[in-house]
């Protein structure tokens, strides 16, 4: 060990406040350094193990060509059983063979190799100071305040030529203002989701929860633009006995019908569809993060991380007693957001 | 310049293994690295395994990652399908999703590769975990290694950002439900959070982009960022050498160990093939996001029970626990989603303030040399304390983030599991700190102990004068040197401060806040025993193993052992 000033060597001499290391600890011999049978069994371990491996390799071989898919999850599985522990035991071979070998047969003297401290040695930093120094003297850029000011600007502003076309063009139209509006309008007929039939107000019995969705076109229904839609115009729709209502909030009086009440199904927390209702309590549970809403006090928060009611959507039935929406939402469903007020 | 003119005769090859290496160091001068690296010396521990384990099965990733793009269709375009498995015939469903039934029931062996490829993302996550918790407890982040601790660091969010997109990929209704809930985060970012969703969606969520962006982040720039990290991170391995654990002849100035040439090419390289193994077995007999049971996305579906990833829990703990209290309005009615906000970047916060913790440690330790022989947990109390009140806040986050499972399995209100934890994921991190400490300084008493007394025999004597003992065998020097070979570090001194009290003294001011939290750090320590000590308890002869407080007095009068633990 040479110029390692940082690397201090704690104690090299044992005195009444420290005490003297003792050193590597003596070497012990394995079976296999003193008993040439033992020495023998291991090799011959070692060459089963890696034999192992080859085995291993032909059945994976043989499971890839003679096991076809069936098309059943059970066939699947078969196969991937098959193929997935016979490559295991092609690879397990090799590992344990290599690591058995190195562990009974390969030294295990320890070796002792010195340190050095990771700092470049003082004549070392010298003369690279002094290359340094040599550049900037070469190129000048002391002298060249103007060149440098220049050089600076033109590296930091040349990537807004990359990054600004990048960032402008993927986010699409920049229209955030959709997400205040869904399919929902007034005379929207609610039908069920994911059929698409229209909901007849007396087909709903009380206490069952219905998944709604807005009647739109068949063909809609099949396009990408109606999943984007679907996650913001989701309703879940429960009928309840009209004497289990807490008063309504003003003006939200005549938004139900017959005890028929809707609210957007989109949680109001981080968005995960408030699917579970419990029928005894009237509450609605979102099962990401356990948001609970009491669907009979105009889907209020009673627990969990959601701070805001469902929105409601004002529901009537039309001449042939097909529920309709009385209007859209008369706020934007799902999570916060900073402007979502403005 | 010919190869004949610098070519020494002596050295002409003749084998057919020597012509190759010559041409091959003609044209390389790799007989320098072979030189260099051959029979490099690297030390051995099975707690080093855990990052081989990390590197392992990310090049494991790599290779059935590779096997997957070859039939994985990233496009969101819908289309009705027709193929196995019978409950998927027929469906309406992206191209993604559809592509992933197709690689999984049509393509043989491709279920098998997607099975090892989620195993191995999830054991990747694991090792790197625990390898910075063997890094983090043996104080091997300390100088020369700031640097690298804070590489793997940053490869512990990277790989955090690897398993998300690649999650969300196959497009199903578990992996969409994941990606509403991100989007919902992003909402709640002030002031831009809007632009943010459509930055990352394109448009309003889902969308149509999200799968073929999600894809290029999760094959290429991430993969790409992980592997010159992983690089970087290796060639600090060999410019450092390895840290050791502390025994006879193991010195900050040595690295005691196994040549990599041959003993480290067989062990590291069949421990490669081992974990490769061990991941395919995984692959071939547990099932994972078995995607045709819960079909393609749809807005409206959801289970319960649904849990993300393990890596993933904290953050769904934290969201889960938050109370929805916080969101708030504010003047200009601009909404503050701190419901959602504060759970979602806080841990991330934390994360990062526990990535500074070497320098702080530095900082109160006074400590700037280099350091390769490692700590035993136990011998830096406060800072093992600290590694477990964090791990212990993140664990109970993500129990938080399972706390429908164990209301279901347990019977338990949900509401009431959900204020337990809102309590304990306070109360809990303190008491693991309290109680790991008070460990630690109980097996360092135990050390000395031990050093002072030696084992205990089990053999009872009797004296002529009827006096009982029994005889302890002292340590010898191998067992007594790992226990007395450390520092038991102490608080900074105070500076004086300038000038006269009340005075503006920044300065001062600073160094009274550090001097204050080196306190923290080491006002309760205990002293290795010193030779001095051992001769006095020796020179009481078979006395130690009498009780009573008189014979501690006698055999160490200044450092007894019940005295040495320093309080203020």
């Amino acid at each position: 060990m040479s110029k390692t000033t940082d690397v201090t060597v704690p104690h090299p001499e044992g005195d009444l406040e420290h005490f003297q290391d003792p050193g590597i600890p003596e070497h012990r011999h394995r079976m296999a350094d003193t008993d040439p049978k033992a020495d023998k069994r291991a090799e011959r371990q070692v060459v089963v193990l890696f034999t192992i491996s080859v085995i291993g390799t032909i059945v994976a071989l043989w499971a890839y060509f003679a096991i076809r898919p069936d098309g059943t999850t059970a066939g699947v599985r078969t196969s991937t059983m098959v193929l997935g522990l016979a490559i295991f035991f092609a690879l397990a071979g090799i590992g344990v063979g290599a690591i058995h070998w190195a562990k009974t047969l390969m030294s295990d003297h320890e070796v002792v190799e010195d340190r050095h401290a990771t700092r470049s040695p003082d004549d070392v930093r010298e003369i690279a100071v002094q290359k340094l120094a040599d550049g900037i003297k070469d190129s000048g850029i002391g002298r060249r305040g103007v060149l440098k000011g220049v050089v600076v600007s033109a590296l930091a502003l040349f990537p807004l030529t990359i990054a600004v076309p990048l960032i402008s063009s993927v986010g699409g139209d920049w229209n955030v203002g959709t997400f205040r509006t869904t399919l929902w309008k007034k005379g929207t007929r609610l039908t069920y989701d994911p059929t698409g039939r229209p909901i007849k107000a007396s087909d709903v019995t009380i206490g069952s929860a219905v998944h709604v969705i807005p009647e739109v076109t068949d063909e809609y229904r099949q396009s990408g633009e109606w999943i984007s839609e679907k996650a913001k115009a989701l309703v879940l729709m429960v009928r309840l006995d009209p004497r289990d209502f807490k008063p309504f909030a003003k003006g939200k009086e005549n938004w139900t019908y017959d005890g028929i009440i809707a609210f957007s199904k989109i949680c109001t927390h981080v968005g995960c569809p408030v699917a579970l209702y419990e029928q005894q309590t009237h509450h609605l549970l979102c099962p990401c993060h356990q948001s609970t809403f009491d669907v009979a006090d105009g889907a209020k928060v009673v627990f969990g991380p959601a701070k805001r009611p469902l929105p409601q959507l004002p529901i009537t039935v039309d001449s042939e007693g097909y529920l309709v929406a009385q209007d859209g939402f008369d706020e934007p469903i799902g999570p916060s957001y900073w402007e979502r007020l403005r | 310049m010919t190869t004949t003119t610098t070519r020494p005769s002596a050295t002409e090859p003749t084998t057919p293994i020597g012509r190759s290496s010559d041409y091959l160091d003609n044209r390389t001068g790799i007989g320098h690295a072979v030189k260099e690296f051959a029979r490099k010396v690297f030390p051995d521990h099975w707690s080093f395994l855990l990052g081989e384990i990390a590197l392992y099965s990310f090049v494991v990733l790599l290779i059935t990652g590779t096997f997957l793009t070859m039939f994985f269709v990233p496009s969101m375009s819908l289309s009705t399908y027709h193929g196995a498995p019978k409950t998927m015939d027929g469906l309406l469903m992206s191209d993604a999703f559809a592509s992933t039934l197709r690689m999984s029931f049509e393509v043989r062996g491709g279920l098998l590769m997607r099975q090892i490829h989620h195993w191995a993302a999830l054991v990747f996550m694991a090792s790197i975990v625990t390898h910075m918790m063997r890094v983090f407890f043996t104080g091997a982040f300390r100088r020369p290694r700031e640097f690298n601790w804070l590489i793997g660091f940053t490869l512990l969010l990277t790989g955090l950002l690897a398993g998300f997109t690649g999650y969300s990929l196959p497009d199903d209704v578990l992996s969409g439900n994941g990606l509403a809930i991100a989007n919902g985060v992003v909402k709640s970012i002030p002031v831009i959070g809007s632009y943010m969703s459509y930055f990352i969606f394109g448009g309003d969520f889902p969308g149509e982009q999200i799968i073929p962006r999600l894809f290029t982040l999760h094959i290429l720039l991430i993969p790409a960022i992980i592997l010159a990290l992983v690089a970087l991170h290796l060639m600090f391995v060999v410019v450092h050498k390895h840290t050791q654990y502390p025994g006879g002849g193991r010195k900050d100035g040595n690295v005691v160990g196994f040549p990599l040439f041959p003993v480290y090419t067989a062990k590291a390289g069949g421990f490669f093939f081992v974990v490769f193994a061990v991941l395919s077995l995984m692959g071939a007999t547990m099932a994972i996001n078995t995607v045709w049971n819960y079909g393609p996305y749809d807005p409206s579906p959801i289970s319960a029970g649904a849990q993300p990833d393990w890596y993933m829990l904290f953050l769904e703990g934290s969201l889960r626990l938050m109370p929805g209290q916080a969101e708030f309005v504010s003047w200009g009615d601009f909404t503050w989603s701190l419901n959602v906000l504060v759970p979602a970047v806080l841990p991330v916060l934390l994360l990062i303030g526990f990535a500074l913790y070497p320098f702080i440690e530095a900082k109160v330790t006074h400590d700037d040399r280099e350091h390769h022989v490692l700590d035993r947990p136990r011998n830096r109390p406060t800072r093992t304390g600290i590694g477990m009140a964090f791990l212990a806040f993140f664990v109970i986050l993500a129990f938080a983030g399972s706390n429908d499972l164990i209301a279901i399995h347990f019977h338990l209100s949900i509401n009431e599991i959900t204020w337990f934890f809102r309590v304990f994921v306070f109360v809990g991190p303190w008491f693991a700190f309290w109680i790991t400490k008070r460990i630690c300084l109980g097996l360092q008493r135990k050390d000395r102990e031990l050093v002072l007394h030696g084992h205990e025999t089990g053999r009872i004597v009797r004296f002529a004068s009827g006096e009982y003992i029994e005889v302890h065998r002292p340590l010898d020097e191998q067992e007594r040197w790992v226990r007395v070979n450390y520092t038991a570090h102490q608080p900074l001194e105070l500076p004086a401060p300038n000038g006269p009290k009340g005075t503006k003294d920044k300065a001062y001011k600073s160094a009274k806040r550090w001097a204050k939290l080196s306190r923290f750090f080491y006002e309760d320590r205990i002293e290795p025993v010193t030779p001095a000590e051992l001769a006095a308890s020796h020179s009481h002869g078979e006395h130690d193993a009498l009780p009573g407080g008189e014979d501690h007095a006698l055999v160490a009068p200044d450092h007894s052992v019940d005295a040495t633990e320093q309080s203020h």
